[in-house]
């Protein structure tokens, strides 16, 4: 995996083959109904899937940079985000450890 | 014979559907983006195209990583759209015109790009955002092609691979023997990074540096690597893949008419650009 560019991890095909049943799961919830199966029941949901150990752990915490470490490719993890009524915003400030006003408040600087 | 009228690119951000569904452009935080559309209302209501190709990535709605086309080819004659899972409104479908699209292909493939070819293709937000901005609420006066290109799964295509393909769709389009005006859109970037510890990463300066030689000097920006762009523009900065396939196409004298660049829009570095596709050639062989 490269890793050479700080804080950012390529979605290469190392990267793409660890997080294959990560991802699948995640593009499911382009449905709603399926969403509605995960909210339902997540331990079942992550078992049809078949997510690895980590895979389910990163899930379950909600951490978004655990999900990228277990091959998680971010366009994918939004779907699984917005179940949660989480923003790019919100997972933003989440990865970066910041209160999501500090988040917005970055972005805005990087206008100046 | 077919003519192309200019290019325009667009930022493609999933929550500007959002903000038009609620009917907040006029909104302090909206009003700087959308207003960069004024003028291309005008100059589309000059130009009237009748078809737009679109260069655009894919998000996860038509493809997934299991089969990831570099390149791919609409040749339907309606693309829809679908619940992308993000929660922004779906849109009504836009029009296609197969023969147009199978024309593209062939030439594409005459000219040894080897694309994928799509009898169904959904569209996602790439492309219906960039749509919405360009002809809001009303009916869409063109049909499309869209061709997809991949900025998700590395390895990428390269910037000058893109360049040569939005050239040999440029040479494609002025070859069709219909009487059509056409434009050519580029969608997403410019600078933004969603993942990891570096989101939110914005880089004005590099921004403004591609917008600077997109429309004279584009061969100059393929001396970066897409690894160079990821450092430079942010891992998903790399959607400026879709504006140099855009440029490619015109194979005129091309002058920037209009340059409209607003951060942030969301985690975005928001940029549109209508560049003019004049008389006198740039033309390549190759």
């Amino acid at each position: 995996m490269t890793q050479d560019i700080p804080g950012t991890t390529m979605f290469d095909g190392d990267q793409a083959q660890k997080g294959f049943a990560l991802n699948r799961m995640c593009f499911s919830f382009n449905s709603a109904e399926n969403r509605a199966a995960f909210l339902n029941d997540e331990d079942a949901y992550c078992r049809k899937f078949a997510l690895s150990d980590a895979q389910r752990a990163a899930v379950k915490s909600r951490d978004v940079l655990r999900m990228i470490e277990a091959g998680g490719n971010v366009y994918y993890l939004a779907k699984l985000a917005g179940i949660f009524g989480l923003n790019v915003q919100d997972i933003g400030a989440q990865q970066t450890g910041t209160t999501v006003e500090e988040f917005k408040a970055k972005l805005v600087a990087a206008g100046r | 014979m077919a003519k192309i009228v200019g290019g325009v690119a667009t930022t493609h951000v999933p929550s500007i559907g959002k903000a038009i569904a609620d009917k907040k452009e006029n909104d302090p935080y909206w009003q700087p983006f959308f207003r960069g559309f004024d003028y291309v209302h005008d100059w589309l209501a000059r130009q009237k195209p009748d078809i737009a190709v679109v260069f655009y990535n894919d998000h996860g709605l038509n493809f997934f990583l299991d089969k990831l086309p570099t390149f791919a080819v609409g040749a339907a004659g309606e693309y829809r759209n679908q619940d992308e899972g993000w929660g922004i409104p779906v849109s009504r479908s836009i029009a296609g015109d197969p023969a147009l699209s199978w024309h593209v292909i062939n030439a594409l493939v005459n000219d040894e790009f080897d694309i994928t070819m799509c009898q169904d293709m959904l569209i996602d937000h790439a492309v219906t955002i960039p749509m919405t901005l360009m002809w809001p609420g009303e009916k869409w006066p063109v049909k499309i092609v869209p061709i997809s290109i991949n900025t998700v799964q590395h390895p990428l295509p390269s910037l000058k691979r893109c360049l040569a393909l939005g050239r040999s769709v440029g040479r494609a389009i002025e070859s069709y023997p219909q009487d059509l005006r056409v434009m050519v859109v580029g969608t997403g970037g410019l600078s933004h990074q969603l993942d990891g510890k570096r989101a939110g990463f914005i880089n004005k300066e590099f921004d403004q540096l591609c917008m600077d030689k997109l429309s004279g000097e584009p061969d100059t920006l393929t001396r970066y690597t897409v690894h160079d762009v990821v450092a430079e523009a942010g891992a998903q900065g790399v959607e400026f893949l879709n504006w140099m396939a855009m440029r490619g196409a015109l194979l005129g004298q091309v002058t920037e008419l209009h340059r409209n660049y607003h951060i942030p829009i969301s985690n975005t570095a928001a940029a549109t650009v209508v560049l003019e596709n004049g008389e006198g050639a740039e033309r390549r062989a190759a």
